[in-house]
């Protein structure tokens, strides 16, 4: 994974609250089997308005979304975490992440930012009156600052520790293959296995 | 100390524990199906890693296998390349699959439970966000994504944040016509999509006690779109009937010392949740959604609301957003909001009692001419069941569709799609824009609304039908 320590880019604002993970990436695009190309299925359906944020060249280049509340509620698909990577995003910045896609994001190391709405409401402003606004998501400071503000933002340590470091969950996990063996020995005898198969 | 029902589960799980870092849990059973895990064997198989317990695995084709021509190829190339993935996955790390065709085969979330595999005071995952059905049994079940689908399938363990727990007391006794459908509805209704958001929410109360596991399983289905990754409800003699001469349900000695254990899956008396929510059921009524969320969800009886009407600026905004898409106005009597397609299935209503129910109020009836009527069960099991009692006759005999299998039209992966604003009356769990096909419009509704509905062409409850104006 690709380590996420500050990023600095141009924002896109997404007036919208509860974009669910099925507009984020239609269904109908979920049947690759790679991680990549996912790009094209990026808020495909809201995309054929030309009006569509993502449709004006101002902001065709946006590298961190800004969206409203309760953004990534719905189904558990990864795969709007990809098309948001694919199609360029390192980070969005909301009031409330649903849990799954927030945690799906903090595992692939598209960071997650919750700010306060009044925060995000700024930033719309400041990004739609000059499109050309930086925006800087600094993970090692917790902040995120803009023409003139700086506002900081709470994620935990292991969670920081982890994204900066570029680590992968599996192999942090494996260190303590033993506890897990241990598990095992101790699990009760009822409990159910799926093999042998009865039916 | 007292604990939640969700905490000891919690506490029989923990592998370790460290200050600062996330709880590791081990995890009892791991659902697979195509959509979600192609990526994961990939991981795998980039970083040379086996698949640590095969047999705590399971997987089936659902999410966009067909329900027509079940035993020809299926025509979509890319669903096809899915299926193959999967299969060839399946048979590289040796992990059970049911495919198309084969008796258990069926939607993730069904199939788990009507084998016994779904028990007590497990932790259950899977990559779809609808694995809180298990919760039902009182087991700690959730959603996953695909990177922790591949971390579960190498280590059968997952880094977890605890939860907070909230507790969903529903009292009384529902009226007739009024299911566990409309129990969720109204729990999303009242708490929104995000209100259940960190939780793991247990529910309780005599309404809740009183389900069949069927009708647990639908309550907690729906914990997700109240943003809640997990649903629970305590076991009780209700679930221990249900398991018992299942499968894969524990024998002997080992079921009575089950039994032991599952008996002890409650919150005690004194635990403390950290929120909670209390309705009563004598009040609840058919609900039914008008929105392009779940939460945005009245009784039957109610109009269609005017979004100037909130006061939350942002609540205003995503409905007059919603009625736009969904082409109603506001003032219009739910009920005469006019249906082109009734879906009867899913995992939140495709089990056997969902389809007798519906069954019962078709009988002898014909749906309206001027829509039709997908019935499709949850598990090829369940499709024979439902044909053993009959009821595939009645279906058809009233003029609707009987399909094969799987998750259908409450996703439209498969052919199984809306049209460009065509509004259908869906059994299903989520009303989003284009879920159930591009430009596709939905109503959520029960399972009883969904019969009754294809009968009068129009949302309608059951007390609705006058038998002397329907049918013919
Ligand atoms: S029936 Fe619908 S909600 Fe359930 S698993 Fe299938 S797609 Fe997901």
């Amino acid at each position: 994974m690709e380590k996420f320590i500050s990023h600095t880019g141009t924002g896109v604002p997404l007036r919208r609250s509860n974009v669910d993970t099925d507009q984020i990436i239609p269904a109908v695009w979920l049947k690759k089997i790679t991680r990549n190309g996912f790009e094209e299925g990026l808020f495909s359906a809201w995309r054929q308005d030309p009006e569509f944020v993502l449709n004006k060249p101002e902001f065709a280049h946006g590298t961190v979304l800004v969206a409203g509340a309760d953004f990534g509620t719905g189904s558990s698909r990864e795969h709007a975490v990809w098309a948001l990577q694919n199609y360029g995003f390192r980070a969005v910045i909301s009031s409330r992440f649903a849990d799954i896609f927030r945690g799906n994001s903090l595992k692939g190391g598209l960071l997650t930012v919750v700010l306060p709405q009044s925060d995000v409401e700024a930033i719309w402003a400041a990004v739609e009156s000059d499109p050309s606004t930086e925006i800087t998501v600094d993970l090692e400071a917790r902040q995120v600052r803009y023409a003139t503000t700086t506002v900081g933002f709470e994620i935990d340590d292991y969670t920081r520790w982890r994204l900066m470091e570029g680590l992968d969950d599996i192999g942090l996990t494996l260190r303590h293959v033993d506890a897990i063996d241990d598990f095992e020995k101790a699990r009760p005898a009822y409990k159910p296995a799926t093999l042998p198969a009865k039916v | 100390m007292a604990l939640t029902l969700a905490e000891k589960v919690w506490r029989d799980h923990l592998v370790r524990s460290a200050d600062g870092e996330p709880d590791l849990l081990y995890i009892d059973l791991h659902l697979l199906h195509e959509v979600t895990s192609a990526q994961a064997f990939d991981g795998l198989r980039l970083a040379g890693r086996r698949v640590r317990r095969p047999d705590l695995t399971i997987a089936t084709e659902d999410h966009n296998t067909p329900t027509i021509d079940i035993d020809k190829p299926i025509a979509d190339l890319v669903s096809r390349a899915q299926i193959d993935a999967l299969r060839n996955n399946a048979a590289e790390f040796g992990i059970r699959l049911h495919s198309l065709g084969d008796a258990d085969q069926g939607i993730v979330h069904v199939v788990g439970p009507q084998l016994g595999l779904t028990q007590p005071g497990m932790t259950v995952v899977c990559g779809d966000s609808h694995t809180s059905t298990h919760g039902a049994f009182g087991a700690l079940a959730f959603g996953i994504g695909t990177s922790e689908v591949e971390h579960v399938m190498a280590t059968q363990t997952l880094p977890l944040k605890k939860f907070k727990t909230m507790a969903i007391t529903v009292n009384g006794k529902l009226k007739p016509g009024v299911t566990s459908k409309d129990i969720i509805l109204a729990v999303i209704a009242k708490i929104g999509t995000g209100g259940g958001q960190g939780y793991v929410l247990e529910y309780r109360g005599e309404a809740i006690r009183t389900l069949s596991m069927e009708g647990r399983m639908t309550v907690c289905n729906m914990s997700i779109e109240a943003g809640a990754r997990a649903g629970m409800i305590a076991p009780d003699e209700t679930t221990f009937e249900y398991l018992k001469s299942r499968p894969h349900a524990p024998q002997g000695a080992d079921w009575d010392a089950a039994v032991a254990y599952w008996s002890t899956l409650q919150s005690d008396p004194e635990a403390k949740f950290d929120a909670e929510v209390i309705l009563n059921a004598d009040e609840l009524a058919p609900f039914v959604t008008w929105g392009t969320n779940p939460g945005q969800g009245l009784p039957l009886t109610a109009n269609v609301p005017n979004p100037n009407e909130y006061s939350d600026p942002e609540e205003r905004n995503a409905a007059s957003r919603a009625l736009e898409y969904m082409g109603l106005t506001a003032g219009t009597p739910l009920r005469d909001i006019k249906i082109d397609t009734v879906f009867l299935g899913s995992c939140t209503n495709g089990r056997i009692e969902d389809l007798r129910a519906s069954a019962e109020i078709l009988k002898g009836k014909k749906i309206a001419p001027t829509l039709r009527m997908l019935v499709v069960p949850g598990s090829a099991k369940v499709r024979l069941q439902a044909e053993a009692e009959g009821l595939d006759k009645v279906f058809l005999d009233a003029g609707a569709e009987w399909r094969q299998a799987g998750c259908s039209m409450c996703l439209g992966m498969n052919p199984d799609q809306l049209a460009v604003g065509e509004r259908s009356a869906s059994t299903s769990n989520r009303n989003f824009e284009g879920r159930q096909g591009k430009g596709g419009r939905t109503h959520l509704v029960s399972p009883l609304v969904a019969a009754a509905t294809a009968l009068r062409g129009t949302l309608s409850s059951p007390a609705d039908l006058d038998s002397a104006k329907v049918g013919a």
